[in-house]
């Protein structure tokens, strides 16, 4: 199964660099964490919780989506237009799909692994946040979602220019306005349902959810699963045109 | 046997390759040479699997790329014009994703992977990471890794490329050391000497078409076996013009006013001789042509 060969490609890479990918995956929350938590946390109060409460569940999604799109379309971009170590694989007997799901899988749990540092981190701000397994799962199905879609964009898009327009006008966007540092419910009513249907503040609500068992739990993961799937299908296309 | 069947590849109205037929056997040295944008990349991509032909087909070996491509990739080994290495995994860890990407059994790959860094003296660096490898290290680290699946024909686009001589002279030793075991080699090359001190048969490529074929002898004393060279004033340009011996060459030397040079020609001559004058231009030099 080359999927494992792709994993094994990926965690040798992971082996390499870990303190630089361990350090650059902590810099940005960190920073989300002493501005909104130290110097908002104690003094506001949002849906009935602390700032730093109601803050720590987005910035794991945000990190997560950040990561596990970043971690893809960027390395996946540079292997094919830069360092042409993607004609390495595409000449192997290797098949294509199989270099997909590694990739994808590969991004997701470098995601994962900067969801757990954060929560770390937070134990340090003292924030109260509560990790069930619909918050593992919710959290997976965000980083698989952003790992695919960084597939897709790191197999479409031929220059680093390009990449960094799609990063400033999509992913940035996003991470401001899905419900990451202020309920959506604040935002004008238009605005408010085209949010709603972004997977970015799909998994926020998700995991401020936080169970399984409360009303809607599961509109979350299902809208997630959704994107997951057509990104999925359409990462599987590109590499069979590429091929 | 490499057989190419009225091969095209067409980008919009350019035909980068245009109806090509060429057989290439088996254990043969094989040279491409061409100007720049002749269709010696788009060639050696669509031999490597990489680029899909518009027209015609390639089979090795009797397998049709088309119908069974992981069978034909299975068959080739490529050394690419770029280095497409993993910069930050090791020489040892580069081989054994290749070797893992080839389904290779976990025994046979690391026994081939001691094989191909001993035959490119890279065994002592082997868990040296690449980045901090030289340009001529890495080409043969990519000679390494092409041979590891012990394929049958070896694809090398440009091997030499931003080489030093030194480094050069040693890759050109290790591309003999490898045909002479028998394996048959497809080479791409902007060094016309590099083709005439390899290739036992050599094919001129322009416009997407094979212009000349043949061993770089036969090639050479077409165009004549003596050059002779002279400085044309009038236009500020180098000329040649050939000869079939060198008596004729003197004689025709004793005629002109400009000081000459006679030599031996060379398949660059004979090279650049072609690739002229299927580009149109005029070369009045040129007279004593291809017999």
């Amino acid at each position: 199964m080359n999927v494992l060969t792709i994993l094994w490609h990926e965690q040798k890479i992971f082996k390499q660099k870990f303190w630089t990918i361990t350090s650059s995956s902590m810099i940005s929350p960190l920073l989300y964490l002493i501005a909104f938590g130290w110097g908002l946390g104690s003094e506001v109060i949002i849906s009935g919780t602390s700032y730093m409460n109601f803050v720590m569940p987005g910035i794991v999604a945000m990190t997560t989506m950040t990561v596990s799109f970043g971690t893809v379309a960027n390395s996946l971009n540079i292997s094919r237009t830069y360092d042409k170590t993607f004609e390495e694989f595409m000449t192997s007997p290797i098949r294509i799909w199989e270099y997909a799901i590694g990739k994808i899988t590969a991004g997701a749990l470098r995601g994962m692994y900067s969801a757990v540092l954060i929560i770390i981190i937070a134990l340090f701000f003292k924030a109260n946040i509560i990790v069930t397994g619909f918050f593992v799962l919710v959290a997976f199905l965000n980083a698989l979602v952003f790992s695919s879609l960084g597939f897709v964009v790191g197999m479409v898009i031929d220059s680093h220019l390009e990449m960094s327009k799609f990063t400033s006008f999509i992913i940035t966007p996003m991470a401001f306005l899905s419900g990451t540092f202020f309920p959506i419910e604040k935002m004008p009513f238009i605005l408010n349902e085209l949010i709603r249907i972004l997977p970015l503040t799909q998994s926020t609500i998700g995991m401020r959810t936080g169970t399984p068992l409360s009303q809607n739990a599961w509109i979350s993961p299902s809208i997630l699963i959704t994107y997951f799937l057509l990104f999925l299908f359409l990462s599987i296309r590109l590499c069979k045109r590429a091929e | 046997m490499i057989i190419l069947k009225n091969l095209t590849k067409t980008y919009g109205s350019i035909n980068a390759i245009d109806q090509l037929n060429l057989r290439i056997h088996k254990g043969e040295f094989f040279g491409l040479l061409g100007p720049n944008g002749a269709g010696k990349t788009t060639l050696i991509r669509m031999l490597s699997t990489l680029t899909p032909s518009t027209l015609g087909s390639i089979s090795i070996d009797g397998v049709l790329m088309d119908r069974d491509k992981s069978r034909v990739k299975s068959k080739i080994g490529i050394v690419s014009q770029h280095t497409n290495l993993e910069s930050e995994l090791t020489a040892k860890q580069n081989l054994e994703l290749h070797g893992k990407l080839f389904r290779m059994p976990k025994d046979v790959l690391t026994k081939r992977i001691d094989e191909s860094l001993e035959f490119t003296n890279l065994s002592n660096r082997k868990n040296d990471i690449i980045r901090h490898f030289s340009g001529g290290m890495k080409r043969k680290l990519m000679i390494a890794r092409a041979l590891l699946h012990s394929p049958e024909v070896l694809l090398m686009d440009e091997p030499t490329i931003g080489l030093d001589v030194t480094a050069r002279r040693k890759l050109w030793d290790l591309m003999k050391r490898l045909n002479k075991e028998g394996m048959t080699v497809i080479l791409t090359t902007h060094y016309v000497e590099e083709a005439e001190a390899l290739c036992s048969r050599v094919g001129f490529l322009n416009f997407g078409k094979i212009i000349a074929l043949d061993t770089p002898t036969n090639l050479i004393r077409a165009s004549g076996e003596f050059a002779l060279e002279c400085f044309d004033e009038r236009v500020n340009e180098t000329k040649n013009m050939f000869f079939s011996d060198r008596e004729t060459a003197l004689e025709k030397a004793k005629s002109l006013s400009t000081s000459v040079n006679i030599r031996p020609t060379n398949l660059e001559d004979t090279f650049v001789l072609l690739t002229n004058r299927k580009v149109g231009e005029n070369h009045e030099c040129f007279n004593h042509s291809l017999a």
